[in-house]
């Protein structure tokens, strides 16, 4: 039996209609701006650009605005308008080693060279909502800039005592043009998770921690600041610098009890996202190393250390669609079902009768 | 080139203001918006791998004969096809000394200002350890 | 100095890409594409104007068309060169390679199939080739000058691969006409 799903235009539109004026709110209120947003909730922001997978912050805030907030709904509205924009090239990988640092830690070493950057940061405060309006103060500058500041993780590998990542410039894969596959390489996986959503990301995080996954994890380096952007336009043939984007990266140190080819060393977990947004660094950096394990011949137990469980779910724009799928007509795969069921129960009743 | 992408409009508008107006110009290409695909490095050192996509804009121009070129992070199209105007004439050596003083050095300036003011609230957060000895 | 391109890269890649679906829609119907305000010498506007709309840096292209040619592709679309066998988009404006050697996609992905834009001398309707297939109704005439020795019966040699394939687009000055892989010359007369 074919059910009707037609019709419902008006009710549509006036549905819209309510959703906009609650968007708005109370008309006595003033509008807030998307520079506002911008300026703001640039955490918000960061976040809408990451997961929207288009790290452009006008577009982010004026998608957060329209989605009233709802960061899922706004990386959804990002990445639908990102589909209508040509894909011009690809940037040389950025040099994070070489980031105008804002802020740089180490939970590894204390005295390491340019020494522990606080940066803009929450740690450290009280967590009592201030309900005077807090002092905008400029922020303090001291007389002298910082320093360079090499990575911590160069520092353990001129002991030897870390795995170095192979420096490579083949073509990486690429999740926007070939989809998931598996086995996915590690280029696939941390591009996925750069776009994955923060709070799955942050559990599967949190679960090796917990014991699901082979995990003791240090952080290495927590590095957040603007890195330079360049390309190689093919009419120019050399490299030109486009100008810098807002990164946060983690190097999450583990141990590794080595094997019969390798010495036990330092293993590391990577977490780039972009935008101020250490938390998600963190967490890629953790997921990033559980999914390791079969490359260093650990034993696959834990969730977090499943590929295909962790990359096929942490895509938010791909899960909302799919959930809320169900709230769309399902009238006619109900009704068979209630006619199954009909049937089993008169045939239960039947048997129970007799 | 960098000097010209990291400013903005209003600033390549400002410093162009007080002085002879460039040469006319046409469009060879754009400007256009679309998207460059930012890639890092695994470990920051390692293998290349896709980061996330970013808006950038770019225009292409032709002048007296010379061709202008820019890329710009965003959507910008103003901005791109300015500084591609701009490229175009400091290949001119009537124009290249006047733009150098009026344009790009004092952007360049600003720009490097702004940035040592970051480094310096970048130092002003840095933990002063008092203790006994350094550890290793 | 390289030449431009659309003058409205919108709009006229847009129109471009709505004429060509007509073409491949009705096999052997003749279409008018906007012409670029500049392009090469030695290439055809209507083949120019496809590279233009079709072609970008996901787009593998091979041409012969010369080094003025791939300068002005390479700038305007980005489209990569690539060797014949690589190449999505085949650009033929001098001999007719063998059309065996060209990617005819897989039979899970027929749809990488190259799409070859084939330079001939001029096209009508009404004469000439009788074509068949999909998007045809009974039979269209096509006539085709300057179409390479052997070229209908080297596409016909093509046919058993099917869904694999390749699509072609024949280009006379800014007209085009389209043969794509489901299109059958029945006669040749």
């Amino acid at each position: 039996m074919y059910v009707s799903v037609k019709g419902g235009e008006q009710a549509i539109d006036a549905a819209h209609t309510w959703q906009a004026a609650l968007r708005r709110g109370d008309a006595a209120v003033p509008e807030v701006s998307i520079t506002q947003l911008r300026e703001q909730l640039g955490l918000a922001v960061d976040r809408v650009m990451a997961e929207g997978a288009c790290a452009d912050p006008e577009l982010a805030a004026q998608a957060l605005k329209q989605a009233r907030g709802d960061t899922t709904e706004a990386a959804f509205l990002l990445r639908a308008y990102r589909n209508t924009l040509p894909r011009l090239g690809a940037s040389l990988p950025m040099d994070t080693g070489a980031m105008r640092v804002e802020r740089r830690i180490s939970a590894t070493y204390k005295d390491l060279p340019g020494g522990q950057v606080l940066g803009p940061t929450f740690d450290y405060t009280h967590r009592l909502l201030e309900f005077a309006a807090p002092i905008a103060a400029p922020p303090v500058e001291a007389t002298e800039p910082a320093a360079a500041m090499p990575r911590v993780s160069d520092v353990l590998a001129r002991e030897g005592l870390m795995a170095r990542d192979a420096p490579s410039d083949a073509e990486p894969a690429d999740i926007t043009r070939d989809g998931l596959r598996f086995p996915a390489d590690r280029s696939l996986r941390l591009q996925a998770m750069a776009r994955g959503d923060e709070g799955f990301l942050l559990a599967m995080g949190y679960s090796t921690q917990r014991g699901y996954g082979n995990a003791h994890p240090f952080v290495g380096e927590i590095r957040i600041g603007a890195v330079s952007v360049e390309i190689v336009p093919p009419e120019l043939g050399f490299a030109i610098d486009i100008g810098e984007i807002t990164v946060s990266e983690c190097q999450m140190v583990n141990q590794f009890a080595g094997n019969a080819e390798a010495p036990p060393q330092f293993t590391r977990g990577y977490g780039l996202v972009v935008g101020r947004n250490e938390r998600k660094a963190m967490a890629v950096a953790l997921v990033d190393r559980a999914q390791r394990a079969p490359e260093l011949g650990e034993d696959v137990k834990a969730p977090a250390q499943d590929a295909e469980f962790v990359l096929y779910h942490c895509d938010n724009v791909e899960s909302t669609g799919f959930v809320e799928h169900l709230k769309l007509p399902h009238y006619v795969d109900f009704q068979s079902e209630l006619e199954k069921l009909r049937s089993l129960r008169a045939r239960w009743e039947a048997e129970r009768a007799s | 080139m960098a000097v010209l992408a990291r400013a903005d409009r209003e600033a390549l508008r400002a410093a162009l203001a007080d002085g002879a107006p460039l040469p006319g110009w046409t469009r060879l290409r754009g400007p256009e918006t679309g998207l460059l695909m930012l890639r890092g490095r695994m470990g920051g050192d390692g293998q290349a791998f896709n980061l996330t996509e970013t808006t950038i804009t770019r225009c292409t121009v032709s002048m007296d004969g010379r061709m202008g070129h820019a890329t710009v992070l965003g959507r910008d199209a103003a901005h791109a096809e300015l500084a591609a105007a701009i490229d175009a004439a400091m290949q001119d050596a009537a124009f290249r000394e006047t733009l150098r003083q009026r344009v790009i050095e004092p952007l360049a300036a600003a720009q490097e200002a702004a940035r040592a003011r970051d480094a310096r609230r970048a130092e002003a957060t840095r933990v002063r350890f008092h203790t006994m000895a350094a550890m290793r | 100095m390289i030449a431009p391109g659309f003058a409205d890269p919108g709009m006229d890649s847009q129109a471009c890409f709505r004429a060509l679906l007509t073409a491949m829609s009705y096999p052997g119907r003749i279409v008018a594409l906007p012409s670029p305000t500049g392009m090469p010498s030695g290439l055809p506007p209507a083949m120019a104007a496809l590279v233009l709309a079709l072609c970008d840096e996901q787009t593998p292209l091979w041409q012969d068309a010369g080094d003025d040619a791939a300068a002005w592709i390479a700038f305007h679309t980005g489209a990569p060169a690539a060797s014949l066998e690589a190449a999505r988009f085949v650009m033929v404006t001098a001999a007719l390679p063998s059309l065996g050697a060209l990617c005819a996609g897989t039979d899970e992905e027929p749809q990488d199939g190259a799409t070859l834009l084939l330079q001939v001398a001029a096209l009508s309707e009404g004469a000439g080739w009788v074509l068949q297939g999909p998007g045809i109704k009974d039979a269209a005439r096509l006539r085709v000058d300057g179409a390479p020795d052997g070229f209908v019966a080297a596409r016909a040699a093509l046919a058993p691969i099917f869904p694999r394939g390749i699509d072609i687009v024949l280009c006379a000055g800014d007209r085009i006409a389209a043969l794509p892989r489901t299109t059958r010359i029945a006669e040749s007369g």
